[in-house]
């Protein structure tokens, strides 16, 4: 349906992991209580140890609340956890106990973390982050995001298989090799 | 699916700048929705084959989900396929469902092929996507391969010429997205 483009391009806004100037950057679409995304998880983490610094990977939220009644807060805690700079490791832990995401549960990962625990809860109330969230689903509605996962490399929809590990992280050297032949890459020029 | 196939069948579906064919169809066991009770507003069909299956399911989710991002543009969506209005009303509780699911049940897919989204092959509904202005007029069409879960961004962007929000999609010019097809 979609002519599968990235929009918005990926910004200083964006949570990303890996440089700026990777030859690749791999964006998930993503529900922290999908099972599909429980999936994808450790097979992303493989492609970003295996392309190392040639890889930018970038996670933008999808909850699909009404099936996932849980993937609005948890998605809000990974948010309240990057405002004090650990997104990544909020990420990680939701994803690694996907099913136990109360809200007792999220603040009970934030705490392992050392995160300043009272301030997650009075953001988890308040909804502070609630708009942010919101904000990345519409966008990924408007990119052509139609489910979760749906991962975008260097901009554009990738279509084929990711539960695949070695055909994923053979699609993404290619767009590496691709990136590297072409004009020399920059920061955000793929977005 | 060979591409000539699907696209002999794109041609089917009603194209922009066609009046939507009015019907009546029970959304529950004692309830008909008529398609002229949403005159004033835009209104979504989705034409699916079948509840319970998986592209289904993430269509309809997805599309449960976007709600709010629909009522924006005062739109209603309908669902439409061959189940039972039982069989609606189970998979409506199961996925919490907050839009109607019409049952083109009896006789079977009547509806579906007035606007050409009838699969006479399978015995059940295209994947299809129509946007009718407030006044009933189809502005924008889509078919959708059978097993491709289509997404919103083009009944968005429908929507959003409807409202004047970019380029109109006056019947002539929208035809060629109607009838476009993209894998």
């Amino acid at each position: 349906m979609s002519e599968g483009r990235l929009t918005p391009p990926v910004s200083a806004v964006d949570h990303a992991a890996g440089p700026d100037n990777a030859p690749v950057t791999l964006v998930e679409y993503g529900d922290y209580e999908c099972p599909h995304c429980g999936l994808a998880h450790p097979i992303v983490k493989a492609t970003q140890q295996a392309l190392g610094s040639q890889l930018r990977f970038v996670f933008r939220n999808f909850p699909l609340a009404e099936a996932h009644p849980h993937a609005r807060l948890a998605a809000q805690a990974a948010e309240a956890a990057a405002a004090q700079g650990k997104f990544w490791e909020m990420h990680d832990m939701v994803f690694e106990h996907q099913d136990a995401l109360e809200i007792e549960d999220l603040l009970g990962y934030a705490k392992s973390l050392g995160l300043d625990v009272a301030q997650i809860a009075r953001d988890l109330e308040a909804g502070t982050y609630a708009k942010r969230v919101r904000d990345d689903f519409r966008n990924g509605v408007r990119s052509g995001v139609n489910g979760t996962p749906t991962f975008f490399v260097n901009g554009v929809r990738y279509e084929g298989s990711w539960a695949n590990k070695e055909s994923f992280m053979h699609a993404l050297r290619e767009a590496a090799g691709q990136a590297g032949r072409g004009t020399r890459p920059t920061a955000g020029a793929n977005g | 699916m060979a591409e000539s196939d699907l696209a002999r069948r794109a041609s089917t579906v009603l194209p922009p700048g066609t009046p939507a064919p009015d019907f009546a169809l029970s959304s529950t066991p004692d309830q008909q929705l008529r398609l002229t009770d949403f005159r004033g507003r835009p209104v979504i069909l989705v034409f699916y084959p079948a509840d319970w299956s998986p592209v289904c399911g993430d269509q309809v989710a997805l599309y449960n989900e976007i709600l709010p991002e629909f009522r924006e543009y005062g739109a209603e969506i309908l669902g439409i396929s061959v189940d039972s209005v039982w069989c609606h009303a189970a998979f409506a509780r199961d996925r919490n469902l907050h839009f109607p699911l019409l049952s083109d049940f009896e006789p079977k897919g009547a509806v579906s092929r007035l606007y050409g989204a009838y699969r006479e092959r399978d015995g059940f509904s295209e994947r299809a996507l129509f946007v009718l202005d407030k006044d009933g007029m189809i502005r924008w069409s889509y078919l959708s391969p059978v097993d491709v879960n289509p997404g919103a961004d083009g009944i968005l962007n429908a929507l959003d010429s409807l409202a004047g929000k970019s380029a109109p999609a006056k019947s002539e010019s929208s035809r060629a997205d109607g009838a476009e097809l993209r894998p």
